[in-house]
């Protein structure tokens, strides 16, 4: 019962932030927008700041809450995106094993594989400048192949098995079974695909927002937290430390739920025979 | 005088009791078979003596080979004791070898573990054994990766792997259960001629008692972890005085009661049927070469009768059977049923609902996230009924194949393999076809579950005037439950006729190889008021 | 061994034609006219026109795209607006830092993460494996670039073992220029090795439930020879794909890692590309980058060849 474990303390940290975020829209310790030059780099335990004011004297509490909501949305479009057009595209591509489709959808998955988000966001960002929808539209282009990928492969083993020969026995055409046999039975590995595809966008926009590419100002993002932090790192370390622990925990947390997820919906390990 | 003296072997995993108090003992230069069906801990047995049982299995009892007690050695002394006193054999020879080692380094290598030879000679030695279990130099240089062997032949490798140091003692777990009759044959023939010439015992592990019959000097019968009986194998067979084995017996031999109902009015026409498929492109350009896996066969099905189509692995039957279900599209010559063309993707509901079929894999037949009530309402698909009708007409197909109308609540996992089986046949049934296509399906299951769906499908046969093509590898189903038999060799029906003249007087020589390779008890051990 | 060779190349030719395609797609045609783009809006149309002399966008668009694809075979990128040299120069110098970086990187996260990924497989269960486990999914959820502060701060600003940033050349000697690669190098293979030691963990853990292993092991074999001679082998295969596929998170990661330590690599020249409008710059870059992802993942296809021998008979 290890997978419980992972998967409740995964929630948990996971949980906190996804809070945090939602606490932030209805309410911040300090609104962000609050420049206190007076109260610059205070550090953690400052009464009104418990942890600490960064070097225009906005509240970090409040921004790291805010910047939540930024990761947070980016990486949960990010991941609709991914799914809303890799799975189908996977899904079609098994149901037409070497067919046209099936052919495009994995030269196009190697294709994508070749461009990192952050090469999109690059060429997105020369065209049309820096803005939080890059980061959202990098990630989720990168998520689609990813999708389509997994997919692919639990639907073309699925395939293979005699209930989806029984199926078309039955006169079901493979719309159909794709949709009542393939999708169902392939849903925990999409789940679990796309708790890992949630981290790894919040460390995608993280590191989009670091360099300029994701949110611009005055959107705090947890990113440009880190990119302000870093001429300050020896006056002020706290402003470096904090955001990047608020990145780490929320990955790991989603990372552990994913690995928690895994365990508890293995077929593999709930078969009886 | 005993190679192997077992003395009240037990095992436990995780504190679940498996195997209680075994005791055997075992001859040099015999062939010591143990039979039991599946789960009945005889693999477990082969294991136990080897130190290789999985994680949180606890052994007890002695296993004395030459002096040296098996079960209270060290795991390094194990390892010393594996490969060069005793050779293991197992079932599935497609698995079985390094996929990316050349067969010579992986037989050579059990001579340089145990430090019996250089790395040069070691090789030289690997060539020998390899001449040995019949994979000549010619053919079978060393540097042959297992990909590009038959399952016969790395069976083979097998051998010459177990057999390199010379054990005393040779085990061999269902070594033939996953190959052909005839491969069957010459592996079993390999074996005894190892026992014979070198001197070795062999442990064969099968749930065949055929198999036993013939090569067997002694045989014990396993049940749920017990030896229920044990003796020289012609005695035991002619005697069988534990209920157990009389059952098996029973079981293995069983002829379904069948009504003759077969007519005369075709139902499923076969015409001059090809079936081709492209193979990956040889050169980058140019058409890709087509492999013909059914070269024009044609056959006709009558209303009410029961057609066997038996063949090895590769002969084109799941082709055919594809075609046939109208899943596949065909190169050439027709498929009707009752008169109505059969072609993929061009074919009507009506028509599709007059032919179902059962598969073989109990567990892969059925999708695990649906309620029973629903998978064998499938079908309806084809036939659409109000719900109420719907729910009625699966309650009475689950009871005529002898489960309960509560089982429509279940989940398929909740069920064993046989009343899988009984589930699939209920979902075959359910739009109340005129043909019922059985591909290998009883082929997964002990003898005496088989037994038992045997009867069904008979009784079933008789009362809704069924028809069935059964297609099965195993001539001893075949003959039990059909009316005419088809033997396919290389995508071509070699010989047809009725089943009891096919068996009797087979006329095409690749029938007779079929018979004379399959392995049989011989008659006279088993005329037995208990049998007929 | 040849044809699949053969048809690797082709697949590596037409990945490279259709990357080609998109970029260029992206850079030169979405923005309509590239050379006011650059200018801005308030450019005077003389200007303008000249620019597009300059950058040949007189042409049609087969005419262009068929001059940068011969242009960058020929090894001319073309010449940076801003910069007033030619980007095959930019790109040169930019290289001699960003290549070993990558290299030192990927050497580091796999010398680490294999061995470690086989050991915590030997051992699996114990506590060997645990703390492996523990520690990898902790790598694997550290942003690199926040690794790269850390370290800065401990290892550059506290103890002063290695600079903070910089690059001081290659003429200045190699110790001095390693010295300043290190701290980035190992923020780099930090998370890489993590994925990788897990990946590589599960994989011999997934052979080790293979049949060929019993057989091994009824050969006599111990289970670390079992393991190092048979799992080991048949294990790296998906190792090698992640392999492949991390090269290109790798090089994504050096842009970034390039920023943290001021190192004037490529990352720097595409983010100063994109600030000053530099399209030729940006898109010369990124051809280069992706460029680079395609090679390497045709080097794996290669790889995978030699480790197994079933690819070399097919096609």
């Amino acid at each position: 019962m290890t997978g419980r474990w992972t998967l409740v303390l995964g929630a948990v940290l996971a949980g906190v932030f996804a809070l945090a975020a939602l606490v932030s829209l209805v309410w911040v310790p300090v609104p962000v927008e609050t420049f206190a030059v007076s109260f610059k780099l205070k550090p953690i335990g400052t009464p009104g700041f418990p942890l600490g004011t960064d070097h225009f004297g906005r509240d970090i509490l409040s921004m790291l809450m805010v910047g939540a909501r930024t990761s947070i949305a980016v990486a949960i479009v990010a991941v609709g995106i991914g799914i809303a057009f890799g799975v189908p595209l996977g899904l079609l591509a098994a149901a037409q094993r070497g067919g046209l489709v099936d052919e495009l959808v994995m030269r196009g998955n190697d294709l994508v594989f070749a461009f990192p988000s952050l090469v999109i966001a690059i060429l997105i960002t020369a065209v049309f400048g820096p803005s939080a929808t890059n980061a959202i539209l990098a990630i989720g282009i990168f998520n689609i192949p990813v999708f389509a990928r997994v997919t692919r492969g639990g639907a073309l083993s699925l395939w293979t098995l005699d209930y989806i020969r029984a199926a078309e026995v039955a006169g079901k055409g493979r719309a159909r079974i794709s949709m009542e046999h393939i999708l169902p039975n392939i849903a925990n590995l999409l789940i679990v695909q796309g708790t890992i595809q949630f981290s790894l966008g919040i460390l995608a926009e993280a590191g989009l927002s670091y360099v300029g590419l994701g949110a611009q100002p005055p959107i705090p993002s947890w990113g440009r937290m880190l990119a302000e932090a870093q001429t300050m790192i020896v006056m002020a370390p706290h402003m470096a430390i904090l955001p990047g622990l608020a990145i780490v925990l929320t990955v790991l947390g989603l990372n552990l739920m994913g690995d928690g997820l895994r365990d508890l919906l293995d077929p593999r390990l709930r078969r009886t025979r | 005088m005993s190679l192997l003296k077992v003395e009240n072997l037990s095992l436990s995993i995780h504190g679940t009791p498996i195997l209680h108090g075994v005791s055997f003992e075992m001859a040099p230069g015999r062939v010591f078979g143990l039979v039991g069906e599946s789960g009945s801990g005889k693999s477990l047995t082969a294991f136990s003596l080897m130190g290789l049982v999985p994680g949180g299995a606890r052994v007890a009892g002695r296993a004395v080979l030459a002096g040296t007690d098996l079960l209270a050695q060290t795991e390094a002394q194990m390892c010393a004791i594996r490969g060069r006193d005793v050779g293991l054999i197992f079932q599935e020879p497609m698995t079985a070898l390094n996929p990316v080692q050349c067969i010579g380094d992986q037989v050579a290598e059990a001579l340089v573990i145990h430090g019996a030879a250089t790395r040069d000679k070691a090789a030289g030695i690997a060539r020998e054994r390899l001449n040995r279990v019949g994979l000549t130099e010619d053919r079978f240089p060393l540097t042959r990766f297992p990909h590009e062997l038959s399952g016969g032949q790395r069976q083979r490798v097998c051998i010459a792997m177990a057999i390199a140091l010379r054990p005393k003692l040779l085990i061999a777990d269902e070594p033939t259960t996953a190959l052909d009759v005839t491969t069957q044959a010459q592996i079993l023939d390999l074996l005894r001629g190892l026992v014979a010439e070198d001197g070795m015992g062999l442990l064969l592990i099968t749930h065949d008692l055929a198999v036993v019959s013939g090569v067997a000097d002694h045989v014990a019968v396993m049940q749920a972890g017990r030896l229920v009986e044990e003796g020289p194998t012609e005695a035991l067979f002619r005697e069988r005085r534990h209920d157990y084995t009389r059952r098996l017996f029973a079981a293995s031999a069983h002829h379904p009661e069948r009504a003759a109902i077969a007519t005369d009015t075709p139902l499923l026409q076969v015409q001059d049927v090809r079936r081709s498929y492209a193979l990956p492109r040889k050169a980058l350009l140019g058409p890709a070469p087509r492999v013909e896996a059914v070269k024009g066969v044609s056959f006709t099905l009558n209303r009410g009768e029961s057609l066997g189509l038996v063949g090895e692995s590769g002969c084109g039957k799941s082709t055919l059977t594809r075609a046939i279900l109208g899943l596949e599209p065909v190169q050439g010559g027709s498929i009707r049923l009752d008169g109505v063309p059969v072609q993929a993707g061009a074919m009507t509901d009506a028509l599709r609902a007059q032919m179902q079929v059962v598969f073989q894999d109990p567990y892969g037949s059925f999708n695990p996230r649906w309620k029973v009530g629903r998978l064998v309402a499938e079908p309806f698909h084809l036939a659409p009924a109000p719900q109420a009708e719907q729910r009625d007409r699966v309650a009475a197909a689950l009871e005529e194949v002898g489960l309960t109308r509560d089982d429509m609540e279940k989940y398929i996992h909740e069920f064993s393999g046989g009343q899988r089986q009984r589930i699939a046949i209920a979902r075959a049934l359910i739009v109340r076809p005129k043909l019922i296509v059985l591909d290998e399906a009883v082929s997964a299951l002990d003898v005496r579950v088989r037994a038992q769906i045997l009867d069904l499908l008979a009784a079933l046969q008789a009362s809704h005037g069924l028809s069935y093509l059964f297609i099965s590898h195993d001539l001893h189903v075949v003959r039990a439950i059909t009316d005419r038999v088809l033997v396919m060799q290389a995508g071509q029906i070699v010989e047809q006729g009725a089943t009891d003249t096919v068996f009797s007087a087979p006329q095409h020589p690749y029938t007779r190889q079929l018979i004379a390779a399959t392995p049989v008890i011989p008659t006279d051990w088993m005329t037995d008021d208990a049998l007929v | 061994m040849l044809r699949y060779t053969l048809s690797r190349l082709v697949s590596l030719g037409l990945s490279l034609v259709v990357a080609s395609l998109v970029i260029f797609a992206v850079i030169e045609v979405i923005p309509g006219d590239p050379a006011s783009f650059m200018l801005g809006m308030n450019a005077a149309d003389d200007t303008v026109a000249a620019l597009r002399e300059q950058l040949g966008l007189n042409g049609t668009l087969a005419e262009r795209y068929l001059a940068w694809v011969g242009g960058m075979l020929l090894g001319d990128f073309g010449v940076s607006y801003t910069y007033r040299v030619p980007v095959a120069d930019l790109i040169a110098a930019r290289m001699q830092v960003s290549v070993p970086l990558t290299v030192y990187a990927l050497v580091l996260s796999t010398s680490i993460a294999i061995p470690v990924g086989l050991i915590a497989a030997a051992r699996q269960g114990k506590a060997t494996d645990l703390a492996v486990m523990a520690t990898t999914q902790m790598g694997v959820a550290v942003p690199n670039f926040w690794f790269a502060m850390i370290l800065v701060l401990i290892f550059a600003v506290n103890l002063r073992w290695f600079p903070s940033g910089g690059f001081p050349g290659w003429d200045k000697g190699v110790w001095l220029n390693l010295k300043a690669l290190t701290l980035p190098a190992i923020a780099l293979a930090l998370p890489q090795a993590s994925i990788l030691a897990r990946v590589m963990r599960s994989s011999v853990l997934e052979t080790l439930s293979q049949d060929y292993i019993r057989t091994a092991r009824a050969k006599g074999l111990t289970r670390t020879q079992a393991v190092l001679r048979h799992a080991f082998r048949n294990a790296l295969i998906p190792v090698l794909t992640i392999l492949g596929l991390q090269f290109s998170f790798l090089l994504a990661g050096a842009i970034i890692i390039e920023n943290v330590f001021f190192l004037p690599g490529l990352g720097r020249l595409i983010f100063q590309g994109i600030t000053q409008r530099d399209l030729i710059v940006v898109e010369s870059v990124v051809m280069l980058l992706v460029g680079a992802v395609i090679v390497v993942n045709f080097l794996v296809d290669l790889a995978y060849a030699a480790v197994d021998p079933r690819l070399r008979a097919r096609a």
